[in-house]
């Protein structure tokens, strides 16, 4: 009886990939194991297929026809792209997102980068400030919205106040694209470098101390240690934030559509605005969708091949 | 761990700065704790005041008052509760194979389960409505839960699969030279000795899932299943000058999530920064 159990467990962890193609594949399915592996995934790989694939897919065969919400749908070829990328909405969309982008996530990695190096030392409190690093992530986008439109009132909000005395700015914060691109930005910066710093902080954590002090006695002074250790041991998780709030400002929704209130729009809201709100526009927004996903795609490809970001396997 | 502190100085700086992180990172929420709890005489005062000068619950009673708001909290759980137990039930069946059973396609199937991290919700809104529409989900639960299970299951997964893999090896296998099958070790020793990270999972996945707003907002336009994270800015533009039933409504659903975050902060923050260690 044991013998045959060591033989299952030593078989499930050596799977032999030899002879022709059909070999194989009997071979992968003749394990109970394996079977077992490839019934437990399914379930996902349905949800991802049903929910995603097939959407997408769809999504992509719209993007080539003239749609509109219960009426019958006919062929245009390219004249959604083209259209598309001759709407003065769209490049407006477009540039909102990359200057969003841009500046908020360098903002949040040089802020998050500094609070890591903070955080990661003994001292008294620090439980508690990680807890309070983690609070805006579980706000909801939505709702922190209209907390800070709140704070950004004219007139009575905080933040409106600090800028008129600060000499920032003295109109309506929340009334016209620049301001409320630099309210937009705050927002985002208060709701994730703490999270950012988080994932920083997680890579800080493995580089080992021994390495200091060799550097240490070796003369080097703290500046010097961070861009010769602390920064190219803490690259590959840097990377990984990175790319991660790269994506996630790509495709920025929540943020702009409460705050905004229609006055600043990013690539997801143009979506928005077609898909959901003007119907006649419905092709127009799905093309963007698929712009949204390539370029998010090209983003991903980028970070993986070029840096050699490698998110966990 | 950095040794100490070089000088007192440099120690009494270092706790200044902490003490300013901590007090802008929470500032928000003591400021709308604060509109949420004042009159309305003085929510409309110019500047605005920084301590509170008057206290009133009246905010509350006009939220609570607020049918769409309520429903919308209670819609919430709904969404959030039936999108966490399916992305547990299929989650934790993908994240053991991945974590301990050996196939061929594994690396494969886990790249596509972590490329719905990266996937842009946006992108698949148009044909979903379409489908949806045909079906006659729009404005039922299953619109968001369906998606939502769809876009928190990378986050589930992986928090799993981290979890299975911390468990001794030697424990399954002797449960398996003692003649269980895989799939009894899998539901008696793997799945109720991982029960502190399957509930840390399932919370996370729970706030996850709370905080969507995109398909709500494309899937619902009704109160009656409409979220909160919905019904609060729709709230906010109906009522544009009652700041503070605004502020008490975002109170209402945001506190109940910091102190769950301080109650599990230390598991979280594990299992939230797991990914970007294991790389």
């Amino acid at each position: 009886m044991a013998n045959v159990t060591v033989e299952r467990i030593e078989a499930a962890s050596a799977p032999q990939h030899r002879g022709g193609l059909l070999r194989r594949v009997t071979n992968e399915f003749a394990h109970p194991d394996r079977r077992l592996a490839y019934l437990m995934v399914t379930p996902a790989i349905i949800v991802i297929l049903a929910i995603a694939v097939y959407p997408l897919l769809y999504a992509f065969v719209l993007s080539f026809q003239f749609v509109t919400p219960n009426r019958p749908s006919h062929w245009v070829g390219i004249d959604n792209y083209i259209n598309m990328f001759g709407d003065p909405d769209f490049r407006t969309a477009l540039i909102n997102t990359i200057v969003f982008t841009v500046i908020a996530v360098s903002l949040e990695l040089v802020l998050g980068m500094a609070i890591a190096v903070a955080l990661n030392r003994r001292f008294f409190g620090r439980g508690f400030a990680r807890a309070t690093a983690i609070a805006p992530w579980a706000f909801p986008t939505s709702v922190s919205a209209v907390m800070w439109a709140l704070m950004f009132q004219d007139q009575v909000g905080i933040m409106w106040y600090l800028a008129e005395k600060l000499h920032i700015y003295t109109g309506n914060i929340l009334g016209s694209t620049g301001p409320l691109m630099g309210a937009a930005i705050v927002v985002d910066v208060w709701k994730t470098t703490p999270f950012m710093a988080l994932l920083l902080l997680a890579g800080l954590q493995v580089i080992p101390q021994d390495i200091y002090r060799a550097a240490i006695v070796d003369g080097a002074g703290p500046w010097q240690r961070f861009w010769r250790i602390t920064l190219p041991m803490v690259r590959p998780a840097l990377l990984v934030a990175l790319l991660f709030r790269t994506l996630d400002s790509w495709r920025i929704y929540d943020l702009f559509w409460v705050l905004g209130q229609r006055n600043l729009s990013s690539l997801s809201t143009y979506v928005y605005e077609g898909v959901r709100i003007s119907q006649l526009d419905f092709s127009l927004g799905d093309a963007a969708a698929i712009f949204v996903f390539v370029s998010s795609m090209a983003i991903a490809f980028f970070f993986m091949r070029v840096l050699g970001t490698r998110p966990t396997e | 761990m950095t040794p100490g502190f070089e000088s007192t100085r440099s120690k009494v700086a270092f706790y200044l700065l902490m003490g300013l992180f901590i007090f802008l990172t929470l500032f928000p929420l003591l400021w709308v704790l604060k509109l949420s709890l004042i009159s309305q005489g003085e929510l409309q005062a110019s500047p605005p005041t920084i301590l509170p000068h008057s206290f009133s619950l009246g905010s509350y009673q006009r939220v609570f008052a607020n049918s769409a708001f309520v429903k919308g909290i209670v819609n919430s759980f709904v969404i959030a509760g039936f999108t966490t137990a399916f992305c547990l039930t299929i989650g934790s069946f993908a994240a053991y194979a991945l974590a301990r059973l050996n196939f061929a396609i594994a690396k494969g199937v886990g790249s596509l389960i972590l490329a719905m991290a990266f996937f842009p919700a946006v992108a698949i809104i148009a044909p979903l409505f379409l489908q949806f529409t045909k079906l006659g989900l729009v404005n039922t639960y299953w619109a968001m839960i369906l998606p939502d299970t769809l876009l928190s299951l990378p986050l589930t997964v992986y928090l799993l699969v981290a979890y299975f893999r911390e468990l001794p090896r030697s424990i399954e296998q002797a449960a398996m030279v003692d003649g269980a099958t895989t799939l009894q070790t899998f539901f008696r020793i793997t799945l109720p000795l991982s029960i502190p990270g399957v509930v840390t999972t399932g919370l996370l996945t729970f706030i996850f899932a709370w905080n969507e707003y995109l398909f709500a907002n494309t899937f619902a336009f009704d109160p009656t299943t409409q979220p909160a994270t919905v019904a609060i800015p729709n709230f906010a533009s109906q009522f544009t000058v009652d700041y503070g039933a605004q502020a008490a409504a975002s109170i209402v659903v945001t506190l109940p999530l910091v102190v769950l975050v301080f109650l599990f902060q230390r598991r979280i923050v594990s299992g939230l920064t797991a990914g970007a260690t294991t790389g």
